[in-house]
């Protein structure tokens, strides 16, 4: 029977903020360009950002500029970031913004009527572009508007389980409509992975059901590059109770607006783990002090911190943090200018993706490019807020120019049919397996994985508890290809989705598990229980993960990309940390 | 904690499952968690009970709009009403919104919305932008009280209660005769950009059929971001027809455009259902 069939010259996938400035850019560029996501236009989830996007405007701070955010990102992310993707960003960042509010973005002001900006942890000055707490639906729209009336094609609930390689490259993808189940395959020049992160492999995070790193786990087996996969941000707040939304994001901006820390005893415990900066630390230490709060018994009833603004006047609470109060209202019964939140860590985001040229976008795979929290390299051992917004606009853009120029370089392509055929067997495998005894549940895989990542891969690691959780995300691998989704129905089907979805994570997790055994020291959002120091090697290099062959995944220590003109100014940082 | 969650208990669902051909009620229970809201409760019947029940979600926080419903017969997002909120007495219904064609049980097909977004002509700066008083260095200069007015627009998620619930479009199914209210607040955010240069006054009565709206407000009723859609968007658009489109004087002038706005090219009718 014939699929549905579509050829463009580039192809991103992924309709987050990052794969719709590519899918601008490769249109601008003259591509033929589509775009495919697994929700609806409009609701990938950067809309559910909330603080900001930092880009040095100097519009509150004029002594800002991108010197000065490029050292930011340098020390936020202790000196692991991939140096020419800290600088480009820095630098390009500003005009990213102001193309926003050219394509109609509204953002708060300052009283001279231009971008106000706002301050966040780890960036030296007020950097933050911002519309009150909702900066993320305001960049989705704006790129969704603009995207729609770029000449480019969207399709909407569409998942891709497989990138299709002809040789050594990419020239396509295989995925099935959601609401038919219906097959479709596009073939590609270039294809641009703007899948966001992983978040999902944790059953506490702050992540929407999109993200299951299936950008990661397609990536990986289409024999790129990965890098970082060992840091990922656990946000210090998120809400504890109740059970239902544990996870769900509580801003920074709380803290910010004077949001105070306290344990079970009433005691502000920050002054402890870090006295000059309290509550408005790094989001590496807060997280990991609440963390310890709890686990030496002295948290709240719901197994969190206490974190109050009931002290502020109540009208400025509602004003400045709207959609906590009605969180909180709504979804706990907490009125929080009365009475304190009860919050705890999340997983939040994934420091650590796929290894790109910073100028491009381009993977090692050839025709393959990666942007967004697909990508790695940006944030180094950890990300500052803000730095994800930014870094969605300045890198969407250059993959969309870089696989717009690599596909005008290819003649036509097309698609093998052995790799057809290979992908249609998967997703059909899931479905009418026989069922054996040993047909597994994806739902219970899925909790059975989030279960071993909490356990042994979470805030804290040590060496042993690592290797426990990759002996049982071993034992996961033998069992994935017994997954068979409990309905067989082909239109809109979770167990089935969930599958493959599944599969993904268990590739991601290996990853992160593996290469946090590996690092031994504890730096950012990596702290290892039995290495709790820096260590010199592992300040400069980075874990590179690939695949050698199809169950040997080997990870390489690689020095940290530098820059020779770049040098001054991150030893400049280095000497006044020391000095403060 | 001044209010103590309702600890448990069993809670009887009713959810509509079925297609375009046919469908009805079905009844669920399940033993329910502290602070549960529907989504988890439908989420938990999917994974437990009806491993095929479809249904449309994605970040669970009330930020995207993908869960809209009608529940207990009034829309709403499911990962935003919890049960404990709603009667105890009697079993909770949920059914799919109602204006749009039906995928199957909870999903529904809503991609009319999405074709009427691509009729609005989008944000266009005003030709003849000046230095120092529109824009400074390639920044907009736009002051924070036009920011607040236009801001309550653009809170807007896309659940598409509003056009659920709007009888022209849910009774009369006028779908190729009005844009709703989710559109006419769209194109009110536009048309209030102090920069923006398009004049869409003739969309907005011709193709848009802003006269069909009778001001019911029901849309603003169900709008959970609490958007004053009939009074802030659809009443100021409303006049605003009235006197330009029908003022005697303007009409034998010919109509001087808005700000000195320029037209929009024609566009094709408002797309059928
Ligand atoms: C609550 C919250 C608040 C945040 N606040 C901020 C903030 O204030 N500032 C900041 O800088 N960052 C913030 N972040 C982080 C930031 O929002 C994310 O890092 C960023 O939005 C990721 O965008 P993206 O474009 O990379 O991908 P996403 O927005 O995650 O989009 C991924 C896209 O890929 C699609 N996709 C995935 N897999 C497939 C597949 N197999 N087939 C087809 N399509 C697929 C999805 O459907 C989706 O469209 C926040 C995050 C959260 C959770
Ligand atoms: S006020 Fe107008 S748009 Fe809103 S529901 Fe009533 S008729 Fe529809
Ligand atoms: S205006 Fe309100 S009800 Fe209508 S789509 Fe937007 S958020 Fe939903
Ligand atoms: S799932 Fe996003 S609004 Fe309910």
């Amino acid at each position: 029977m014939a699929i549905e069939h579509h050829d463009y010259d580039v192809l991103v996938l992924g309709s987050g903020g990052s794969g719709l400035r590519a899918a601008i850019a490769a249109a601008e560029a003259g591509a033929r360009t589509g775009l495919v996501c697994k929700s609806l236009l409009g609701k990938a989830h950067t809309v559910m950002a909330e603080g900001g996007l930092a880009a040095a405007l100097g519009n509150v701070a004029p002594e800002d500029g991108w010197t000065t955010h490029f050292q930011d990102t340098m020390f936020g992310g202790k000196y692991l970031n991939n140096w020419r993707m800290a600088e480009l960003h820095a630098k390009e960042a500003p005009d990213r913004a102001r193309e926003l509010e050219h394509w109609g973005a509204i953002f708060d002001r300052t009283p001279d009527r231009r971008m106000s900006q706002r301050a966040f942890g780890g960036h030296t000055y007020k950097r933050l572009v911002h519309i009150g707490d909702r900066t993320g639906l305001e960049m989705i729209r704006t790129l969704q508007d603009k995207t729609v009336h770029s000449d480019v094609d969207v399709f909407m609930e569409t998942t891709i389980t497989k990138l299709i390689k002809d040789g050594d490259r990419v020239v396509g993808c295989f995925g099935y409509r959601r609401a038919t189940g219906e097959q479709i395959t596009f073939s590609a020049k270039a294809l641009v992975l703007a899948t966001g992160g992983s978040g999902r492999i944790y059953r506490i995070t702050s992540n929407s059901q999109d993200c299951t790193g299936d950008g990661y786990s397609l990536a990986y087996e289409a024999g790129a590059e990965m890098v970082d996969m060992e840091f990922v941000q656990f946000h210090p707040t998120g809400m504890v109770y109740p059970p239902g939304v544990a996870g769900l994001l509580v801003t920074e901006a709380v803290r910010g607006e004077g949001g105070i820390l306290r344990n079970a005893l009433g005691e502000r415990f920050m002054e402890k783990y870090d006295p000059k900066r309290m509550e408005l630390s790094t989001r590496d230490v807060v997280a990991r002090s609440i963390y310890t709060e709890v686990k030496e018994g002295r948290g709240t009833p719901h197994g969190g911190a206490f974190l109050d603004v009931s002290h502020l006047d109540s009208d400025y609470v509602k004003r400045k943090l709207p959609s906590m109060y009605d969180q909180f209202l709504e979804l706990a019964g907490v009125d929080i200018t009365k009475e304190p939140m009860q919050v705890g860590p999340t997983c939040h985001y994934f420091m650590g993706g796929i290894k790109v040229d910073a100028d491009t976008g381009a993977t090692r795979v050839p025709g393959l490019f990666s942007t967004g929290e697909a990508s790695g390299g940006m944030n180094g051992a950890n990300r500052l807020g803000g730095n994800s917004l930014g870094d969605l606009l300045v890198f969407g853009r250059r993959a969309g120019f870089g696989a717009a120029e690599a596909a005008a370089q290819v003649g036509s392509v097309s698609l093998p049919q052995e790799e057809i055929s290979a992908a249609q067997a998967e997703v059909a495998h899931f479905l009418s397996r026989s069922d054996g005894d040993n047909a597994e549940n994806p739902f219970l895989m899925h909790r059975e994985l989030q279960t071993i990542m909490g356990d042994g891969v979470g805030i804290f690691r040590d060496k042993e508890g690592l290797t426990q959780a990759i002996d049982r995300l071993e034992s996961l691998q033998g069992r994935v290809e017994n997954l068979k989704a409990p309905s067989d129905r082909l239109d809109y089907n979770p167990g089935w989705q969930l599958c493959r979805e599944v599969k993904n994570m268990l590739n991601v997790s290996l990853m992160v598990a593996r290469a946090a055994l590996m690092r031994e020291e504890s730096r950012g959002g990596h702290s290892r229980l039995d290495h709790t120091a820096y260590s010199d090697y592992w300040g400069a290099h980075n874990i590179v993960i690939h695949r050698e062959s199809e169950h040997d995944m080997t990870l390489t220590p690689t020095p940290v990309l530098t820059r020779d003109e770049l040098v001054e100014l991150v030893e400049a940082r280095k000497e006044a940390e020391k000095a403060a | 904690m001044s209010e103590t969650l309702t600890a448990g208990g069993t809670r009887k669902l009713q959810i509509w499952r079925g297609d375009l051909t046919s469908g009805q009620l079905v009844d669920y229970e399940l033993e329910t968690e502290p602070g549960m809201v529907v989504l988890d409760a439908v989420l938990e019947i999917q994974r437990s009970q009806a491993p095929d029940l479809a249904v449309r979600w994605n970040c669970k926080a009330a930020k995207c709009g993908s869960c809209s419903a009608e529940i207990n017969g009034k829309p709403r997002l499911m990962c935003k009403t919890r049960l404990d909120h709603l009667p105890a007495d009697e079993p909770i219904t949920v059914e799919p919104m109602r204006a749009f064609p039906l995928i199957r049980d909870l999903v529904t097909d809503v991609s009319w919305n999405y074709r009427v977004n691509e009729q609005i002509t989008p944000f266009t700066p005003r030709e003849n932008l000046r230095e120092g008083v529109d824009v400074l260095n390639g920044d907009f200069l736009i002051d924070q009280s036009e920011t607040d007015r236009i801001s309550e627009f653009r809170k807007c998620i896309e659940c598409f209660m509003c056009q659920d619930v709007c009888h022209i479009l849910r009774d009369h199914r006028m779908h190729n005769r009005y844009y709703g209210p989710r559109f006419m607040m769209r194109i009110a955010s536009l048309d209030m950009h102090p920069l923006d240069g398009v004049d869409r006054l003739d969309q907005i009565a011709d193709e848009g059929g802003i006269g069909l709206c009778n001001i019911t407000k029901c849309c603003t009723e169900v709008c959970p971001e609490n958007i004053h859609i009939t009074d802030n968007a659809i009443i100021p658009m409303k006049e605003r027809v009235v006197d330009q489109r029908h003022d005697p004087i303007l009409k034998i002038l010919g109509r001087t455009p808005n700000k000195g706005r320029s037209k929009p090219p024609a566009r094709s009718a408002t797309p059928e259902l």
